[in-house]
């Protein structure tokens, strides 16, 4: 099964759970007084559920069929191998930990981590140029950040904030 | 309107506005010439800090100068390195790249930011007298009409999306529905959708969800495949040495501009339809109308072939604002995310918006003629300079832009799992965009959820049911729009593909 069904089999999944949902735990908790309105917290979500279930029902019995020929993807599935999935997926691990260590760390240092080694997994091997770069970007966003936005960011580490 | 005119200009022209139309135009330049990042990322990433100016009309300016510079720096990458860093800019490489090739790159920059210029006033102009005169009808509306307007809106976006992809455009835009009515919606006061999770009380934030559908997966693109943000035959060989055109020139492009600077308009304003689908069709109208040895030059290195699309998606881009301001209702992802904007910044668009807080719509008009005028005098003599950004290596571009994607998320939440959902929806995204899903549907899905839900409900309860899709006419008829909008290209698809089997039986 291509991709694009196995996704409309995922959403198809989703708009069930959500259904079931609207259709058999909402309703119940409504308060007497707004049964009597013409419109529930649940008439919405209901509507949408039946729509979501009925296209991705035609996706995935392939009601819908394109004409002519299919265009190129931008990235080839088939050939997955050739493009750089574990540069991708280590950036992606790279932003959860800079999402669960910045406020420990604070932004100063998970940002200087951040874009260090960002450009080392994409294969950068200057380290003074990095270092300085990442150094010098770090500062300047967190000053631009802090003192022409106005908006707050803790700049260092936890232990050195005073907890 | 020459009394709203006014109040504009004296809205756009204080020091602090001018300052934001010229630092929005270059920013917008400067990254929407990176290759991949198009004009929805940046307004996205810009987003955040419109929104801690804190006036509307000071963010709206800003937002709308990012706006045209980050298609102005699209073409110039289409122009100078064949890498169209917006999909409306990529019929200004069919002709811009191979004049570049001939040493004339001054030349198709030149042309394509008069005609730039040109279809962004022309566009102005038709915004200036078209908006307030539907505004005055919109003020008629009702919220059942303005509930089947917005499913016209929606029905319009998944009928464009092309053939074989309306159910996959409908089901993105159902999904973007049903994420916004999660959490505590202001109309019932009550928790939906939440699973017991705190961080979901609030619902979903738009940014963060606009950083996710588009900033990065195109980001992970970049990734994936170098090949997207290498320069194809090198930078060098396409140095920019005379922007000058000569008076004959200008001559030839003159009606050109005039002609898909009206059709550019007019596509922009319809839902869904957009600056890339005018820009296209531009090139085409254009090249199909030239004289013989004219239609030779065209993919060659035609000025006809710049001046034509990028006349029409500038144009296109004014246009798409008349449904945004006058309705509230926005026609494709750029004006989703704008719309995100204002409703973060306490304006709500639509025909009071002309009543209620006139100045903003008159100074977002004066600023879009200001930022294609900023444009055409600062930023074409710069870009010889501003194009040295081509050159920063991925190694240190792709760490930048994730940087400032988890920052546009970070900083208007203040809320480290807002980073986290980021990453995640950014995942779902990209997967989507591998399977060929369209994903502007389901951001504007998104942002008209919470506006198409209240109208609906207030006409549930003005009507006590049902009543009023058939009570009122104009909402009978809105509806049956929007059935036959997306029921044609189905019904055209499968008229096509019989006549084709019929052919193939004949033979």
């Amino acid at each position: 099964m291509a991709l694009d069904r196995w996704i409309a089999f995922f959403i198809l999944l989703l708009c069930l759970a959500y259904g079931y949902a609207a259709f058999f735990t909402m309703d119940g908790l409504l308060p007497p007084i707004m049964k009597r309105s013409p419109i529930w917290p649940s008439s919405f979500p209901k509507v949408l559920c039946i729509g979501g279930i009925l296209m991705s029902l035609s996706i995935l019995l392939k009601l819908e069929k394109p004409i002519g020929a299919e265009k190129s993807p931008d990235i080839d599935l088939t050939r997955l191998g050739d493009y750089n999935v574990a540069q991708a997926v280590m950036l992606l691990c790279l932003m959860v930990a800079y999402a669960l260590l910045l406020r420990p760390l604070g932004f100063l240092a998970s940002t200087f981590l951040f874009l260090t080694i960002g450009s080392y997994l994409l294969g950068e091997r200057r380290y003074g140029l990095m270092v300085l770069v990442a150094a010098l970007a770090a500062g300047s966003v967190w000053w631009l950040v802090d003192s022409v936005l106005g908006i707050f960011l803790s700049p260092l580490p936890f232990f050195m904030n005073g907890g | 309107m020459l009394e709203g005119l006014l109040m504009g200009l004296s809205t756009a022209f204080t020091f602090t506005n001018i300052l934001m139309v010229i630092g929005g135009c270059l920013i917008g330049t400067f990254i929407g010439m990176l290759p991949g990042l198009g004009p929805m990322s940046i307004i996205a990433i810009m987003i955040p800090i419109a929104i801690t100016i804190g006036d509307p009309a000071t963010a709206l300016i800003l937002l709308a100068g990012v706006y045209y510079g980050a298609v102005f720096g699209g073409s110039t990458s289409s122009i100078l390195i064949n890498a169209p860093g917006v999909a409306s800019t990529v019929a200004t490489s069919f002709d811009g790249y191979p004049l570049a090739r001939k040493g004339q790159a001054g030349k198709a920059l030149t042309v394509a930011a008069v005609s730039s210029f040109a279809g962004g006033t022309i566009g102005a102009i038709l915004l200036a007298i078209f908006a307030p005169a539907l505004a005055s009808v919109a003020l008629l509306f009702h919220s059942s009409e303005y509930f089947a307007l917005m499913v016209v809106g929606l029905s319009a976006i998944a009928a464009f999306a092309g053939t074989g992809q309306v159910s996959k455009a409908l089901l993105m835009t159902f999904l973007g529905l049903m994420m916004a009515t999660v959490g505590e919606g202001v109309l019932f006061n009550m928790p939906r959708f939440t699973m017991g999770i705190m961080d979901l009380q609030s619902g979903f934030g738009f940014i963060t969800l606009a950083m996710a559908m588009f900033a990065l997966p195109e980001a992970i693109y970049l990734v994936l495949d170098p090949k997207r943000s290498k320069t194809e035959g090198g930078g060098s060989s396409n140095e920019i040495k005379d922007l000058r055109i000569t008076r004959a020139e200008g001559r030839r492009i003159a009606p050109v501009i005039g002609r898909q600077s009206l059709q550019g308009f007019f596509i922009g304003v319809l839902p869904g339809a957009g600056a890339t689908i005018a820009s296209f069709l531009g090139y085409a109208v254009e090249r199909n109308i030239a004289s013989k040895e004219e239609q030779d030059e065209f993919g060659k290195g035609s000025i006809k072939g710049i001046a034509a699309p990028e006349s029409a998606n500038n144009a296109a881009c004014t246009g798409s604002f008349v449904p945004l301001l006058t309705l509230g209702i926005p026609g494709s992802g750029t004006t989703a995310i704008l719309l995100g904007a204002l409703i973060a910044l306490n304006v709500s668009p639509g025909p009071r918006l002309m009543v209620d807080e006139p100045q903003i719509f008159w100074a977002v008009i004066i600023s879009m003629y200001l930022g294609n005028l900023v444009l055409l005098i600062l930023n074409l003599p710069l870009i010889p300079y501003i194009a040295k950004v081509l050159a920063v290596p991925r190694n240190y571009l792709i760490p930048f832009i994730l940087f400032f994607t988890l920052m546009g998320a970070y900083i208007g939440q203040n809320n480290a799992t807002e980073l986290l959902i980021l990453v995640g929806f950014g995942v779902v995204a990209t997967a989507f965009r591998f399977a060929d899903y369209p994903l502007a549907p389901l951001l504007i899905g998104f942002i008209l959820g919470p506006l198409l839900e209240n109208n609906f409900s207030r006409a549930m309860q003005l009507y006590d049911g049902m009543a009023f899709i058939w009570e009122r006419p104009m909402t009978l008829g809105l509806l049956g729009l929007a059935v036959v909008l997306v029921v044609l290209p189905s019904y055209r698809q499968r008229r096509a593909r019989l006549r084709a089997e019929g052919v193939a039986d004949g033979d």
